[in-house]
């Protein structure tokens, strides 16, 4: 029960948590297709706020051995999801920049954002 | 209703993540602990890298690297691909207003510096936070600095097409050297030198600095894509 208790761990993964709930919420509910894909922005944010937080160490440093800082390795915090991140932020930003360029050309036929209004596209 | 239903699932989603990752816990030694301390000590020791998340992204997992690459440069040719019909001509670009003076004279002096600032954050990717990717976005605001300012400014396509192509070909033929002299694709054949010095790392400076041109013209090439649209 007291893993419950613990402010700083559910403010951590709670705010993660949260903004991936908030990023869902906007992919599922929202008519607009801006307001989709934003949704769906807001998601990936999340989910690299949640794997950069597992990596952390208590007390830990930066995974860089800069000058003086050669002997601490058993302190690093964790540089796989660091690494993970940075690979899952740029195919994030390819994502986005498709799926803007598809309601660029959806809008272009329609000449509306809302999918409502769009038939064969409701649901 | 549906918002109803909407937000009682993602309550019940919330809750269990929320469930998991407080059973794992903030700030504790976990399940990627050996891999950890391996990637660690092999970055130090064998290829005397400071920045082990670079180690990491550019020699451990240096095909994920290829993979991610390669989908960046396959979201920019989708991107050109979607909205290939009807461009602008340089210069009939639609702008709200036009930039002032101070905006134009600003620009053309912020530009060569930050250039020189993504140069320099993907040259020192293995010493110090930063990378091929970083500094490749970085050249590129600054290509979207002088897109937004001057209407008439252009970028040649075929220029981006070749930087692009060439960084491509320089990060697949070093793997495949390393392939045909060591063994394996994207092995280290170059000196480690030594720590915390600019050539240290063996072939991890080089692939970044491909990866940083090759960033950099993918980016500014969809930015020109798309400020060049027609509505």
């Amino acid at each position: 029960m007291e893993k419950y208790l613990n402010i700083l761990n559910i403010a951590i993964y709670g705010s993660a948590v949260l903004l991936m709930l908030i990023g869902l919420y906007g992919a599922l509910t929202k008519k607009s297709l801006i307001k989709i894909v934003l949704g769906l922005s807001i998601l990936d944010s999340g989910v690299h706020l949640l794997m950069i937080a597992i990596g952390y160490l208590k007390d830990g440093t930066a995974p860089i051995f800069s000058p003086g800082n050669e002997d601490k390795m058993n302190i690093m915090v964790d540089p796989i999801p660091q690494a993970l991140v940075l690979t899952a932020i740029v195919i994030g930003f390819g994502v986005t920049a498709v799926a803007l360029s598809l309601v660029i050309r959806l809008y272009r036929h329609h000449n509306t954002l809302r999918i409502d209004e769009i038939k064969k596209l409701k649901w | 209703m549906k918002k109803v239903i909407v937000l009682i699932s993602l309550g019940i989603l919330g809750f269990y993540l929320i469930d998991i990752f407080l059973g794992i816990g903030f700030g504790v030694p976990h399940f990627t602990n050996g891999v950890k301390d391996l990637y660690l000590s092999n970055s130090k020791d064998t290829l005397k890298v400071s920045n082990v998340v670079t180690a990491i992204v550019v020699n451990f997992r240096g095909f994920d690297t290829l993979g991610e690459v390669t989908v960046l440069f396959l979201a920019s040719t989708a991107l050109g691909g979607i909205l290939y019909k009807k461009r602008h001509h340089v210069g009939e670009r639609s702008v709200l207003f036009p930039a002032s003076q101070v905006v134009m004279s600003g620009a053309k002096l912020l530009f060569p510096s930050i250039v020189l600032l993504g140069a320099y954050v993907f040259i020192h990717g293995h010493l110090s936070p930063g990378g091929g990717f970083q500094g490749g976005t970085i050249i590129a605001t600054g290509f979207l600095l002088m897109l937004l300012t001057y209407r008439n400014y252009s970028v040649s396509h075929n220029r981006l097409v070749y930087f692009e192509s060439l960084a491509g070909i320089l990060f697949v033929s070093i793997g495949l050297v390393g392939y045909f002299s060591k063994g394996s694709f994207l092995e280290n054949v170059l000196p480690v030198g030594n720590m915390n010095e600019l050539f240290s790392g063996g072939v991890i400076g080089i692939i970044y600095i491909a990866v940083g041109f090759k960033v950099a013209a993918e980016l500014t090439g969809i930015i020109y894509t798309v400020l060049h649209e027609k509505d």
